[in-house]
């Protein structure tokens, strides 16, 4: 494990030392306050009940975490391969599931650094609302896990191609692709709707987290999620690495 | 320490090396030679465990590099024609990365780290961010992260590739500095670099090894004989008049001299070149002093190398 931690501790000073890390958490940040906003304190606020504000927060919250996600992910091996450092690290005595799982784990913690910082827009509701405590626990940790099957799939994504905006647009296809079985679920007849839906990164099995309800089954989606984007881009980077 | 048995490369019907036979042992300096294309990167990644041979057994410290991998990795220290550096880290900072992944102790690392800086010229730098560095120090932080494991082979391709003269004298003095024990495997299509810096030579031509030895074996299996430059003093303190084609006879005399002629007349030097089967300079030295001449230089003939490698790799009519 020690080695997972010297690639983290690496991999997350890079984010603080370039401006990628920067940009996406000003962008998210800003996006989220001035979605928080209308929805909340604006014109789209209306007569909204407080776990209705933000259950609205949550879902517009999941749109961006999934965006940053990719963003953040794509440079992970890519530039490592296309700046020519991904020979240090094939030829020193590191296993491939090592280097994916630092990179992995620095992406997510600076993930979870941008997501936390929102949290004073929930707790602002406190102000004039009343909402329950698990439903920000419970929708934070939908956050959590929704960005880390995005990471994953950003992982997978970088770990096939050396340039990063092929791997932008492999990530953002296939995040995409399970973000639209959702709506495609209800358009189709059983039991491919089903399938569908089960599938379906957010619909189904975010709507539960947003709205502060804790299904075993959407967690263990996510984390199977995870796993597997996250094994699949181990068994790219095997494959590449005695090419 | 290192042993190849029909190595080879393709990439689908395209052959990139090899089959290719051949060993090192432990602690030798061994140079590859060749024009640009021949195979000399692909044969160095496949003994850093960077690219799999597509045939034959290589194997490094005893481990095979498909078998165990990881157990060469641990064993080879690499710098690739472009140093892997990361150009957001300082100097040492970047090489206490490399330090952890390679496996060295971090109770020792700091310790080693500083060493490793010191021994490369890069302690006035330690600090500074390697994206700033020039060519040349970004090159040393090359050769540093290949020993800062302090490996019992470093691989090196094209260590003086970009560098200027003066570099390329420092890196030099380094390689020659890193040897003490450690196998060294040096790649170059720069001649002189490579008699300078290694112990042996192979000579790669088309993705095979058409010949190895050391310099001296190459100059007589190639050329046939080995060339040698001499200069005596016109005017010798002994007072005995110095005749060209005397002295040249006189040489030609020596057991193992094939040929010797005089190649320049100065006023103050005389230069002939010697023809010999093998290294034959402590007896024409014994034997100028004996006729009383003045030696003011004696040595292996310039370009002798260059001859040598344009008759192996088919451009001795170029």
């Amino acid at each position: 494990m020690r080695a997972v931690a010297y690639i983290f501790r690496r991999e997350l000073g890079v984010y603080s030392r370039s401006p990628i890390g920067y940009f996406v958490a000003a962008i998210v940040l800003l996006l989220d306050g001035l979605l928080f906003y209308a929805q909340a304190l604006g014109p789209l606020a209306g007569e909204r009940l407080s776990g209705e504000v933000l259950a609205a927060f949550f879902y517009n919250a999941s749109g961006l975490t999934s965006v940053a996600a990719v963003v953040l992910s794509v440079r992970l091996i890519a530039e490592e391969r296309q700046t020519g450092t991904q020979v240090l690290l094939d030829t020193s005595p590191l296993h491939d599931w090592q280097i994916v799982g630092g990179k992995f784990l620095s992406a997510f913690a600076f993930l979870t650094g941008i997501t936390l910082a929102t949290i004073y827009m929930p707790l602002l509701i406190f102000v004039n609302g009343k909402v329950a405590v698990t439903q920000i626990l419970v929708g934070y940790l939908g956050l959590l896990l929704l960005g880390a099957s995005v990471l994953a799939i950003g992982m997978f994504a970088t770990a096939l191609s050396r340039h990063q905006l092929v791997a932008a647009a492999t990530g953002a296809l296939v995040t995409a692709t399970l973000f639209l079985l959702w709506p495609l679920s209800r358009v189709v007849d059983p039991p491919i709707s089903l399938v569908f839906a089960g599938l379906s990164i957010h619909g189904r099995h975010f709507t539960g987290f947003q709205a502060g309800v804790l299904h075993t089954r959407d967690v263990f989606y996510y984390l199977a999620l995870t796993y597997f984007f996250l094994l699949a881009a181990t068994k790219v980077m095997e494959a590449k690495r005695w090419e | 320490m290192i042993q190849l048995s029909e190595v080879g490369k393709h990439y689908g019907d395209t052959r990139a090396l090899g089959p290719v036979s051949f060993e090192v042992p432990r602690g030798k300096a061994v140079g590859f030679l060749g024009l640009n294309g021949v195979g000399k990167t692909t044969l160095l990644r496949i003994l850093a465990c960077d690219l799999r041979p597509t045939q034959g057994v290589a194997r490094v410290g005893g481990s095979d590099v498909l078998e165990d991998p990881h157990a060469v990795r641990r064993l080879v220290g690499y710098l690739p024609e472009s140093p892997p550096l990361y150009r957001d880290m300082s100097v040492t900072g970047y090489l206490r990365f490399v330090g952890h992944i390679r496996g060295v102790d971090p109770a020792s690392l700091t310790e080693r780290v500083a060493e490793v800086e010191e021994l490369t010229g890069l302690g006035e730098r330690r600090s500074s961010i390697i994206g700033e560095l020039s060519h040349g120090y970004r090159q040393r932080v090359g050769v540093a992260q290949a020993i800062v494991h302090d490996p019992e082979v470093l691989i090196m391709d094209e260590p003086t590739n970009g560098l200027d003269p003066v570099q390329i004298s420092e890196m030099r003095e380094l390689i020659r500095r890193l040897r003490g024990s450690r196998t060294i495997l040096v790649s170059s299509h720069i001649l002189t670099e490579i008699s300078e810096t290694c112990d042996e030579i192979l000579v790669l031509h088309d993705g095979e090894v058409v010949a190895s030895g050391t310099e001296d074996e190459l100059s007589a299996r190639v050329l046939g004989a080995t060339a040698v430059t001499v200069s005596i003093r016109t005017t010798p303190a002994s007072g005995v008049p110095v005749e060209p084609d005397e002295v040249a006879r006189r040489l030609r005399s020596i057991e193992g001299v094939t040929d010797a002629r005089p190649r320049q007349a100065g006023p103050a030097t005389l230069t002939l070149e010697v023809d010999a089967r093998g290294d034959v300079r402590p007896e024409l030295c014994r034997a100028l002093v004996e006729a009383g001449h003045d030696v003011e230089r004696l040595d292996r003939a310039p370009r002798e190398l260059e001859r040598v490698f344009l008759e192996l790799v088919g451009g001795g009519n170029a």
